[in-house]
């Protein structure tokens, strides 16, 4: 394995040189990029990096980003590369690794999650979506729901029930979904904002082949907390600066717009700068601990931190614009590509932020997991606990 | 700066377990409450051993000047746990304001500071902010000090006083003799670091500085930097107590940690620590590494760290409920600290005021 004083500056010009950007068709650059290791640069060599640590990504994505050559436009496949990809590097078949790895780093192939149904949500491991075997294939039928991307996904990674007789985590299963098989229908899930951002999944009995199926039969549970651990380390990047995000909005604002000044709405606007502040460096000596490889629990203090601080600050913004604050830009159904947070306007931003404290993890949730994972207080007696799926009261 | 080191060191590491060492044999609770009945004596034998035995007086002194030559960086490791330790010593007050105060004066006072000999605090109010006024004493016209600070912090262990007095250039300091002035010790909400009115009826100090109003507020500043760090102690300890209480105290037959309303309140207290540790931290590395932007991360660290740390002991007590409310349980050391400290150096409140003008958000 490479460490930390490797030569990634000279390894990439090297690898520039022999590979003129320009001159090339931009997938056969990403290819090339993927096949010399520089791709996502922690993964091992072979499978699209070279073995370094996981901070050097940021690294090479600007010397790479200084010299102009084209990325592989991460933000439109953030599941794909965020989650699917190292659990597929952790628990795939060399096979699955050289089927799925490249395509979904050159954004090729889009990935969505199949995870959460009407009936499962923080209680993900009670999913019921059925995959029941039917010769060396699997037959998939079910629900899902809250699934971004799933209309321009070409997989997915999915979770499904192989076993109602078993208690509801042992009978999981974890598959790699077609998402153009026949029996998968996407449809749009419109919300509170107007627009569509997720997918319904109805899977109709779904036929998928035996190489769908990550690691083994019954192991699906195991598989889904590797990939929900994952989501946090997403894709490495710059370090937020003082006043990204939500702040910077309801700053601007009131920079701008001085006759809409209150002593009342300063106090608030204080308060939560501070806050946001502090939660930016809280953010900061996180993503260090994770560099050094202590990732854990604790990145669930930086959720709650956001969703409380953005849900206040678009309430605070609403309220300070007064009349302005009355109007909203348009309730027609829009399928987004992707969110922007910060996008749109005041009556948007409010809205929208009231799914920061629900998605990837409740806050209530949130507040069980550090209370029993990082303080260790006592678990909450769970009354389905070694019970078969299949006799727990729906 | 996103390349400063927000994470413990090893040095750190040896630093907090040393100091922490010495507090568990020194800093009982019970010598610590004493205090409150009149016994001082714990607080004699603490800083004998933090000057003489750790050598810890003159951290921020520079080696060639006799001093251990570290930085706000490992004083905040210090000043953290002397915090979560409650441990009662005149450290923060010395060892770092009053000497930040007289390095930036190139004070002769420096070399027996550095050897721990010599025990210093600044006549001004302990809730003086960086930014606020700076009350001030006068001089007469014989050259005499005349005036008076009430509430001063660490005086009552000083043996010399470090005067501000107005004259027609600003502020110059005088040091002054601690059996030459008044220092009246009052009754304090903190008894662990009890205040003392200082008066001066005409009398005579050695010039230290002219024109010294910006190296005061830097001092200031400074220990404004600190105290975060020791609010962050106290707010760690307060968690920690608790969580350790609700694992073991019973009721209904089980835990009180089993409650989800008690288990959601201590992980909404542990977030608000987990960001106080940040903004603590990072205002210490500003600081220790010269970085521009140093008043910004102070005021963020204050208006923050003071009301977790408040917030953590109010939260204490009530988590200990009954015996949280008595006088054997040292919670309420840890709540008269938390809310002593909350005015000190400046509210939260001040420091939010001070970053509107910083930070362009002004009103109206």
């Amino acid at each position: 394995m490479l460490d930390g004083t490797f030569d990634l500056r000279g390894y990439i010009d090297h690898f520039i040189a022999e590979n003129n950007f320009r001159a090339m068709d931009r997938l056969a650059f990403l290819r090339a990029r993927f096949a010399a290791g520089l791709g996502w640069i922690w993964f091992p060599t072979g499978y699209g990096g070279l073995g370094l640590p996981q901070n050097r990504q940021a690294e090479m994505n600007e010397i790479f980003a200084a010299a102009g050559a084209p990325d592989n436009n991460p933000t439109a496949n953030s599941i794909g590369l965020g989650m699917a990809a190292p659990t597929i590097l952790a628990f795939g078949t060399e096979a699955q690794k050289k089927r799925y790895l490249q395509p979904l780093w050159t954004g090729e192939e889009i990935w969505c999650q199949l995870f959460s149904e009407p009936g499962a949500g923080s209680d993900l491991a009670g999913v019921s979506t059925r995959a029941t075997r039917d010769g060396n294939d699997w037959v998939v039928s079910g629900q899902k729901v809250w699934t971004s991307n799933a209309h321009r996904a070409r997989f997915a990674i999915l979770l499904a029930r192989t076993d109602p007789n078993l208690s509801k985590h042992a009978g999981l299963s974890y598959f790699l979904c077609d998402m153009q098989a026949p029996g998968v229908d996407v449809r749009p899930l419109r919300q509170l904002t107007g627009e569509a951002e997720f997918n319904e999944v109805f899977l109709d009995n779904v036929r998928l082949c035996a190489d769908c199926l990550l690691g083994n039969e019954g192991d699906g549970w195991k598989i889904a907390t590797a990939t929900l651990n994952n989501e946090r380390m997403a894709i490495g990047g710059k370090f937020p600066g003082r006043e990204s995000g939500m702040i910077g909005v309801v700053a601007r604002t009131w920079r701008e717009r001085p006759e809409l000044r209150t002593s009342e709405l300063h106090d608030r606007l204080m308060r939560l700068w501070v806050e946001s502040e502090v939660s930016r460096l809280t953010g900061m000596r996180l993503q260090q601990k994770i560099a050094v490889g202590q990732p854990g629990p604790e990145s669930s203090a930086m959720k709650l931190n956001f969703a409380r601080i953005n849900q206040e600050l678009t309430g605070l913004e609403l309220e300070m614009l007064k009349a302005d604050g009355l109007v909203y830009s348009d309730w027609t159904m829009t399928r987004p590509d992707r969110v922007v947070m910060t996008g749109r306007d005041a009556g948007y931003r409010y809205l929208r932020a009231k799914g920061n404290s629900i998605e990837g993890g409740t806050s209530e949730i949130l507040r069980n997991v550090i209370a029993e994972r990082v303080l260790g207080l006592p678990k909450a007696p769970l009354a389905d606990k070694d019970v078969a799926w299949k006799d727990i009261r729906k | 700066m996103s390349h400063f080191n927000m994470l413990d060191g090893e040095l750190d590491a040896e630093l907090q377990s040393s100091v922490e060492n010495l507090m568990s044999r020194v800093c009982e609770y019970s010598r610590l409450i004493a205090m409150y009945d009149g016994d001082r004596s714990v607080a004699t034998e603490l800083w004998d051993k933090i000057r003489f035995e750790l050598g810890l007086a003159g951290m921020l002194i520079p080696e060639e000047m006799g001093g251990v030559g570290l930085t706000a960086r490992e004083a905040a490791v210090v000043t953290q746990t002397l915090g979560r330790s409650m441990a009662a010593t005149p450290f923060l007050t010395s060892s770092v304001v009053a000497t930040s105060l007289l390095l930036s004066a190139n004070s002769a006072l420096i070399a027996q500071m550095a050897s721990g000999e010599l025990t210093v605090a600044v006549a001004l109010p302990f809730s003086t902010a960086p930014m606020g006024n700076l009350s001030t004493f006068s001089i007469d016209a014989d050259g005499l000090i005349v005036g008076s600070a009430r509430s001063v912090a660490g005086a009552i262990e000083a043996q010399t006083l470090i005067v501000p007095v107005l004259n027609n250039d600003g502020i110059a300091l005088y040091a002054v003799d601690a059996d030459s002035l008044t220092v009246m010790p009052r009754v304090s909400l903190d008894m662990t670091r009890q205040v003392a009115d200082v008066t001066c009826q005409r009398v005579r100090g050695t010039l230290v500085a002219q024109n010294a109003e910006q190296m005061l507020r830097r001092a200031l500043l400074i220990g404004a930097v600190l105290l975060a760090s020791e609010q962050v102690g106290v707010a760690r300890w307060c968690l920690d107590t608790s969580v350790a209480y609700l694992k073991e105290r019973r009721q209904f037959g089980q835990p009180l940690g089993n409650f989800q309303a008690l288990k959601h309140r201590l992980a909404d207290l542990y977030v608000g620590v987990e960001n106080a540790r940040a903004a603590a931290r990072f205002a210490a590395v500003s600081l220790a590494e010269g970085d521009p932007d140093v008043e910004i991360a102070t005021a963020v660290a204050q208006a923050f760290c003071s009301d977790v740390a408040v917030l953590a002991a109010e939260e204490a007590v009530q988590l200990h409920a009954g015996m949280g409310m008595t006088w054997e349980h040292p919670a309420h050391l840890y709540l008269k600290r938390a809310k002593a400290d909350q005015v000190a150096f400046g509210s939260a409140g001040e420091f939010r005021a001070r970053l509107a003008d910083l930070v362009d958000l002004r009103f109206p």
